[in-house]
């Protein structure tokens, strides 16, 4: 199964059940309040989702480590490796 | 050209690890590259072999190369070029015909990776005879440098989105610093179709997919400081859409 099937079967799942509440396809006889809370789900979902998305990516853009010590290091080692190179007979 | 020692993988555990290094223009990297991993390889003291391959560079890279080989030695650096541009895909298959180790690595020469994680590499592999090991700027000490806020919000951003719609059990998917077995990494190589970074990311669902075993290493990721990226302004669009092709197809 490819991750877009998996996806739709799943987005088709929610929204069915999702159907069957609030518009009380089979006939259950749930109570109001039921499909009054099951109607706005699919936004509720949907902008939760969202903003949990900005502020995951947000809190990592923020976290991402800036190797300013390991791009230190290499430079050094890049002189240490020139001139050793050079004495090993290398012509750049 | 000289021919190759192809001596079985020996020495200490018997493992021989094969470094495949894609050059195009890198005549100023490619010295500093290998000098690094001749150093940390040599103080580690596994046995290893450093095959280039650089396709027909306009700046001479092959050139340097020979007189590293020189240097080195012919069972150290091996040399095998390709006449013109074909890409990183199939530099790759054509390393790992030559490749005589039972373990390879891929990484970049232009230094963005760097050879001092490959010890760490080769004991989380062993600690878990893990199938495959793949460096990620993502996670623990890992991360990078030289990144604008731009650049890093586009990498966390398709990062995030390729988690969410792909679940692929790895945190760096576009890396290209991995360790693989000699057999998974042809397996791999054999049905992966993309190109560029989807290339890399293939790669990593696929394994996943083939329910291949997967350890990460945090590494960090220093932009390339000579030469010029090779990777053009459409890199997005194609991003996109490889990751909707590996969304429709596996
Ligand atoms: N043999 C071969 N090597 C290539 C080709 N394209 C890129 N490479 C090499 O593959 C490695 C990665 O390429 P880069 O240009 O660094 O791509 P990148 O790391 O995504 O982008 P930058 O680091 O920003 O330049 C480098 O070692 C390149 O020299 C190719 O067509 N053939
Ligand atoms: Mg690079």
């Amino acid at each position: 199964m490819t991750k877009l099937v998996e996806w739709l079967v799943g987005v088709t799942v929610v929204l069915v059940g999702w159907a069957v509440v609030s518009f009380d396809l089979l006939d259950l006889r749930l109570p109001d309040t039921y499909r009054e809370v099951a109607w706005p789900m699919p936004l509720y979902l949907l902008v939760s989702f969202g903003c949990y998305s900005l502020a995951t990516v947000g809190y990592r853009v923020a976290t991402f480590n800036d190797c300013e010590e390991a791009a230190r290091e290499l430079q050094e080692q890049i002189k240490e490796a020139k001139e050793d190179l050079r004495k090993k007979g290398l012509k750049m | 050209m000289s021919s190759r020692k192809t001596s079985p993988p020996s020495g200490h555990g018997g493992d021989k690890y094969s470094v495949l290094l894609p050059t195009y223009n890198e005549r100023e990297n490619l010295p500093l590259i290998v000098w690094l991993l001749v150093k940390y390889f040599g103080e580690s003291g596994y046995d290893y072999e450093i095959i280039v391959i650089d396709d027909g560079s306009p700046d001479g890279t092959l050139e340097v190369a020979q007189q590293l080989q020189n240097i080195y030695g012919e069972d150290k650096i091996l040399l095998r070029p390709r006449a013109k541009k074909l890409g990183l895909g199939t530099a790759y298959i054509h390393g790992i015909k030559h490749a005589s180790g039972n373990f390879i690595f891929i990484m970049d020469a232009d230094l963005s990776h760097h050879p001092k994680f490959i010890p760490e590499f080769i004991r989380l592999q062993k600690e878990e005879d893990f199938d495959l090991v793949s460096g990620t700027r993502y996670k623990g000490d890992g991360g990078v440098y030289g990144w604008d806020l731009r650049r890093k919000m586009i990498s966390r951003g398709a990062n995030f989105l390729t988690q969410v719609l792909l679940r692929p059990g790895a945190s760096d998917l576009t890396g290209s610093f991995r360790l693989y077995k000699r057999q998974v990494l042809e397996s791999l190589v054999e049905r992966c179709v993309s190109k560029g970074y989807v290339f890399q990311m293939e790669m990593i669902v696929r394994a996943r997919q083939l329910h291949y075993s997967i350890g990460e290493v945090p590494i960090s990721f220093v932009d390339r400081v000579y030469g010029e990226s090779k990777l053009g302004g459409n890199e997005i669009v194609s991003f996109v859409k490889g990751l909707l092709t590996l969304f429709a197809t596996t």
